[in-house]
């Protein structure tokens, strides 16, 4: 790995994961300047902790949206309708459970883990993307996921490859690539539901109807009304707005939908020839901000499935923690931790 | 392959190899969303994968793979009752896969060593196998050897799948294996690791009263057949559609 010190731009290192008090400007002034040269910045370089704070949750925020995002889709894996797809449905449902431990590997690397991000999840005080609070009513809706759901996050994605803290990007970089390949699965499967008898048609068209506004949904509020943007653009770490990424990804599906002869959900979907871009209509953000606080469909259900899952998990990763103690030589202190908790 | 083509494959014997794959990574499947650590979400789908990658060759052997597992009522399967059983909790789960994939290691690595039709199969299964033996170890160990909580559950989950480990050693027709010695290997193995995780090997029969075998001859446990009702369903609203 060559961090950006090596690459000539002489950095300081920090003391420890978290910054001490003293000349925090030089280190400033070091951060800026690998910043504007796109340089990475990597773990143990000194970083502002504000800089460390916004990466924890938006990474965070990623890798909650990893695990959750498992449940609307493993929903249809034991109902998938053929064996290749099923296949497909579980390599795809895995994949999103190893993204979420890139993920939170990256948060690792900037001081805070896995256990205090799931708790934060847990409780509610971090969230995930809203998209998953949308119910899967139908398989097609696992096509609909794939194709605009994951769309709409590599357009998101892509140009994180390039954020400016290096695990982040390196981990974004292998997503992608994944994403691209669930991207395409999710196209496929509804050219085949759509080429297929009328109820498969049908099916396919009602979830395209469904995920079209949560998919547009996904880039966030309008420019205008974006908390974190500003910032996190000067810091490289987001590099384009979310009003641009919205559009890319409205121009990218109009030809992908026509291709699979289904219709977007929106009459005042047309090209504006002096754009060169598509204008499309009027986004509920009601709904959105509803959704966002607490009011989606399946906010209640997905949180409740993932503390569940978490809870009756507990004795299973005492058991491990408690056999690993024991048998990797620890202490006899750590031995007898582990059987005091257990009496506990 | 030394005797290339379905004609010559014996389709009892691709049934029962790929049902018991078929159903038991279906099962793994249930799993998902739910396990008690991201590591073992990764894991056990891992294990499922491999297992649903072998029932479609298996089933292929024998038919069409989708119509073998969509259109089948539930006396046609020929799967061990064992790996129908449902997940129940981590513990339940984890003594499944201990007692299934030593068996499947062993015969797999029995039939990788022959000549017949499902040599190049089990010659690719066996590796993937080993790895599934080894996680159903290390966790059996974990498990057993962990925390009173743990020992206990695991004690209770080898104890209620035990009467269903009798039923692994029925002959199968067209496998040309020894299946007194398979059986011997089968308990040995078992018993060191059970040994190794603080556990003692159950002591109650390897076989229900009246239903010995039954899973090779069609005859399934109750949740066998909701479980199939839910694989099903989809496939079998659309007659005839592709998907």
């Amino acid at each position: 790995m060559v961090t950006a010190a090596a690459q000539g731009t002489a950095r300081p290192e920090a003391d420890g994961a978290r910054n001490t008090a003293g000349d925090d400007s030089e280190h400033q002034h070091a951060f800026d300047a690998a910043v504007a040269a796109d340089e990475r910045i990597e773990p143990r370089d000194w970083m502002p902790d504000a800089y460390r704070a916004t990466l924890v949750r938006q990474i965070a925020q990623h890798a909650h949206s990893e695990i959750i995002g498992m449940q609307p889709e493993a929903n249809w894996i034991t109902r998938a309708p053929s064996l290749r797809r099923k296949a497909i449905l579980m390599a795809k449902v895995q994949d999103e459970a190893g993204h979420g431990l890139y993920l939170y590997s990256a948060a690792e690397t900037l001081g805070t883990g896995r256990d205090e991000l799931l708790d934060k999840l847990h409780s509610g005080r971090q969230k995930y993307s809203s998209i998953f609070n949308y119910p899967t009513l139908t398989w097609a809706d696992v096509g609909a996921i794939g194709w605009l759901v994951d769309g709409a996050a590599i357009t998101n994605q892509v140009p994180l490859c390039r954020c400016s803290y290096g695990p982040y990007a390196r981990a974004m970089v292998r997503i992608c690539k994944e994403e691209s390949f669930h991207q395409r699965q999710g196209y496929e499967l509804l050219l085949a539901l759509s080429r297929g008898t009328p109820e498969q048609h049908a099916m396919a068209q009602d979830a395209v109807d469904r995920w079209w506004w949560p998919s547009l949904m996904m880039f966030g509020p309008p420019d205008d009304e974006s908390q974190h943007s500003a910032q996190s653009m000067a810091w490289k770490i987001k590099r384009h707005s979310n009003d641009e990424l919205r559009q890319r990804f409205v121009d990218i599906c109009v030809p992908q939908a026509e291709s699979l002869g289904l219709t977007l959900p929106d009459p005042d979907l047309k090209w504006n020839e002096e754009r060169g871009h598509h204008d499309f209509g009027r986004i509920d953000w009601t709904e959105f901000w509803e959704v966002l606080k607490g009011n989606g469909p399946c906010n209640e259900q997905r949180l409740t499935q993932r503390r569940s899952a978490h809870d009756e998990g507990a004795w299973v990763r005492e058991a491990a923690a408690a056999h690993a103690a024991r048998h990797s030589g620890g202490t006899e202190a750590a031995r007898h931790r582990t059987t005091g908790a257990e009496r506990a | 392959m030394t005797a290339a083509g379905p004609a010559t494959v014996p389709v009892t014997a691709a049934l029962a190899l790929g049902d018991d794959a078929l159903v038991l990574s279906h099962r793994l499947g249930e799993w998902a969303g739910h396990a008690p650590v991201l590591e073992e979400e990764v894991a056990l789908a891992n294990i499922a994968l491999d297992l649903l990658g072998q029932a479609r060759v298996l089933l292929s052997l024998a038919g069409d793979e989708d119509e073998l597992a969509f259109l089948r009522e539930e006396r046609s399967f020929r799967n061990l009752q064992l790996v129908e059983q449902p997940n129940g909790d981590f513990a339940h789960t984890i003594a499944r896969q201990l007692y299934f994939s030593t068996y499947q290691h062993l015969l797999h690595a029995e039939l990788a060593a022959g000549d017949g039709p499902f040599a190049p199969l089990a010659a690719k299964a066996v590796k993937e196998v080993a790895y599934h033996r080894d996680h159903a170890e290390q966790w059996t160990l974990r498990l057993g050897d962990g925390t009173e909580t743990s020992h206990e559950r695991m004690r209770r989950a080898c104890d209620a799948l035990w009467r269903f480990t009798g039923e692994l050693f029925q002959p199968v027709e067209g496998l040309d294996v020894d299946w007194a010695d398979l059986e011997s290997r089968w308990v040995e193995s078992v018993t060191r690791v059970l040994g190794r995780a603080t556990l003692t090997v159950p002591e109650g029969p390897r076989t229900g009263a009246w239903s010995a075998g039954a899973g090779r001859q069609g005859v399934h446990t109750e949740s066998f057949g909701r479980m199939l009702a839910e694989m099903q369903h989809l496939h079998r609203s659309h007659p005839g559609a592709s998907w």
